[in-house]
């Protein structure tokens, strides 16, 4: 008797449960960890993104902020009138301005990626190479310029490459020139601070997958027919790839936008959108138009990036 | 160029090779006076700084020899092997492959291809790619590339999997890749380095002998670097057992486990039981010894070479002991002890038994009916004897 009156409230309970099962599947502990960098993100990149975007439909005014708002309402006359102003972007497309300064960005941005990853590899292959316990200092080597402002090192580049600078004392001093060249305000110069700068993103993730190759495949390869140069080209380079995907978006994503290098080491007709924002910005002080710059150079690089990364993605997967 | 249904391997030495092995006078040719070597290792050293990895070694290995490598690690088989494929530097010495002194001779031009330890595969490329890379790096008709890459797949069994990668592989699949990419370029020697160490014990066993298979079809010379002596007495055709960068010992298996030259042979292949004694009759092909640790005098029927009152170690593997309850007739190689312990493993069982001296002594008995095992017991009084030719005396 006693055992039959239990059933009901055990069948009870059982679909009681079911019914607040999802609430016991939502793993909290994970989601907590998650939950962090979720938050940052969303405060500090996708929301100000938002901003950004909303910015780049209104139009300018004189006025502070100095931008119309997309919302206009009149609680007596009860209408809300939402106004889009699609103007900048179709600006952007108009003025070959604004094209030629993505284009020349790009190529900046990819030949100066082009010469840190033949800088870098080298220095990451030979780090691979060494003893396991030497590689921590060469590392160290490799960043510690980070200890000093980026501010301060680009100033010092200034020093190397102007008209009276050491470059130009050292090669009039041995003789190879009598004119100074002019090293400073050109591409070149752009070119040097980029791959300056830039190197240890490029050195790491290359770093880390030279790393982890196997030295018997090279021996195999060898074994196999292969010359040092070529087991270089069917081995050591196919299986760094990621490093060197990695290491190439590190470094051609912030280039493209790089603002600080052109305005102190390029000339005046070093045409990057970096630049082209701040002007927008600050001397125009048309603030959509220059978020529309923003929200487009974004798409210029998320895309093909997301299109890399995914390929790799389904690669890996295979 | 003759039949193509097995792997055309060069047909010269087809008369030596192949099937009709068994049928011939099977004297190997290391037996045969004059033969000539096909792998010529003369007064090879290798020095890494202070430390000497191998120590003079010469050796000669003959065509379509299995010959193994056997050494503990740090006994240099690796480094011998690695200064075959041409990795390693000798400090001094020479070697000759096919009459052909193989001083600077780079990886990449020797007659030599190398089955990696840990395969080496390149996870990069497909199975199909990662055998035919040797060819390809040859010059190969594309259409030729590819019906060689089939043939090895096939011989190796492996013919539909030619598109996987090597990561979507078993550990057996992977060494049997390794093998068909080692062997496609016809290589007149081919250096395996602990060819199935990677593998489980039952997959290694098949694959001992498709190995030999293989080896036969082909009719490749092999030297195989092993640290597992079974699988040294499984593959090999010879032998020859390292150590301190030595090879202290080159025979056929069977000699090698039957009459090990040393106590360091001994007792690195299989399990032995060693006895100190001092020698008290040496005729020419019989010899008594007194030991104090078997407790009586051991006699066996060969000759050695050693002076009187020597002292000499008698070696018996515990397979040739024979256990009883009663006392047998003979007087010598006659022991009596105590059982301590046993073990029984199926097939045999082990059993430990303390002499009257004190000395512990292994000895498996067959279990050749199934109550053969249970005839012992612990802290029965037993006697040990074996015959006078089953029995070793070590000298070093």
């Amino acid at each position: 008797m006693s055992t039959t009156s239990r059933l009901p409230w055990i069948e009870e309970s059982s679909s009681l449960m079911t019914k607040y099962n999802f609430i016991r599947r939502i793993n909290w502990g994970r989601l907590s960890v998650v939950a962090v960098p979720m938050l940052w993100l969303g405060i500090f990149f996708f929301i100000p993104f938002l901003v950004v975007f909303k910015i780049s439909l209104s139009e300018t005014a004189i006025a502070v902020p100095p931008y119309t708002s997309l919302l206009e309402w009149d609680l007596e006359e009860a209408y809300i009138n939402l106004k889009l102003n699609l103007g900048n972007y179709l600006y952007l497309f108009e003025d070959a301005f604004y094209l030629d300064a993505y284009l020349s960005s790009i190529k900046i941005a990819a030949v100066s990626t082009f010469f840190t990853l033949l800088v870098a590899f080298p220095i990451a292959y030979l780090i691979a190479r060494t003893e396991s316990s030497k590689r921590g200092v060469l590392l160290a080597l490799v960043i510690l310029p980070f200890w000093t402002s980026f501010l301060l090192r680009v100033y010092a580049w200034m020093g190397f490459l102007k008209k009276n600078g050491i470059v130009n004392e050292f090669l009039l001093g041995i003789g190879i020139i009598d004119q100074p060249l002019t090293l400073l305000q050109t591409d070149f110069a752009v070119y040097i601070g980029i791959v300056y700068t830039y190197l240890p993103f490029m050195v790491l993730p290359l770093y880390s997958a030279l790393e982890k190759l196997d030295i018997t495949l090279l021996e195999a390869a060898e074994d196999l027919g292969c010359r040092p140069a070529q087991s270089f080209f069917l081995i050591t380079l196919p299986l760094a790839l990621p490093g060197i995907v990695a290491g190439c978006l590190l470094v051609f994503i912030p280039a493209v936008g790089e603002f600080v290098i052109p305005a102190l080491l390029g000339g005046s007709d070093t045409l990057m959108i970096g630049r082209v924002l701040w002007d927008e910005f600050f001397l125009n002080r048309d603030w959509p138009m220059a978020s529309a710059v923003a929200i487009v150079m974004l798409i210029v690089l998320v895309l093909p990036i997301m299109l890399i990364r995914n390929g790799q993605g389904k690669e890996e997967s295979i | 160029m003759t039949s193509s249904q097995t792997i055309d391997f060069s047909s010269k030495e087809t008369e030596v090779s192949g099937k009709d092995k068994p049928a011939t006078s099977s004297v190997p040719l290391w037996q045969q006076e004059g033969a000539e070597p096909f792998l010529r290792i003369e007064n090879i050293t290798k020095k890494f700084g202070d430390f000497t990895a191998v120590d003079n070694i010469s050796l000669n290995i003959y065509k379509n020899e299995l010959f193994c490598l056997l050494g503990g690690s740090g006994s240099g088989k690796s480094t011998l092997l690695r200064m075959l494929a041409g990795f390693e530097t000798p400090t001094s010495g020479r070697i000759l492959i096919d009459g052909v002194d193989m001083a600077g001779v780079q990886p990449w031009d020797r007659p030599v291809n190398m089955m990696f330890q840990s395969y080496a595969l390149f996870p990069h490329l497909t199975v199909a790619d990662n055998i035919a890379f040797g060819l390809k790096r040859e010059g190969v008709a594309k259409a030729e590339i590819k019906r060689r890459v089939q043939e090895m797949l096939d011989l190796v069994q492996l013919g539909h999997l030619g598109k996987r990668k090597p990561h979507q592989l078993s550990g057996g699949q992977r060494q049997r890749v390794a093998l068909a990419r080692s062997l496609i370029k016809r290589p007149k020697l081919l250096l395996l380095d602990e060819p199935l160490g990677a593998l489980d014990k039952k997959l290694r066993e098949e694959t001992q002998f498709e190995l030999i298979n293989i080896q036969d079809e082909l009719g490749v010379t092999f030297v195989v670097v092993t640290h597992d002596q079974e699988e040294a007495m499984t593959l090999a055709s010879r032998i020859g057992v390292m150590n301190h960068g030595v090879i202290v010992q080159t025979d056929e298996p069977h000699d090698v486990y039957e009459y090990p030259n040393s106590r360091f042979v001994a007792e690195f292949i299989g399990s032995v039981n060693l006895f100190e004694g001092v020698v008290i009759e040496d005729e020419p092909d019989t010899v008594r010894i007194q030991s104090e640790e078997a407790g009586g005098v051991l006699y066996i029927n060969h000759g050695i070479s050693c002076a009187p009152h020597q002292v000499v170690h008698v070696a018996v593997r515990p397979e040739k002991i024979r256990l009883g309850h009663e006392q047998p007739e003979q007087k010598e190689n006659c022991l009596h002890g105590r059982i301590m312990d046993f073990a029984y493993m199926g097939s045999l069982t082990v059993f430990k038994v303390r002499l009257d001296s004190g000395k512990e002594v292994r000895v498996t008995q067959p279990n050749f009916n199934r109550e053969v095992g249970e005839r012992f017991t612990w802290d029965d009084q037993v006697y040990l004897s074996w015959t006078e030719d089953s029995s070793v005396v070590l000298t070093s």
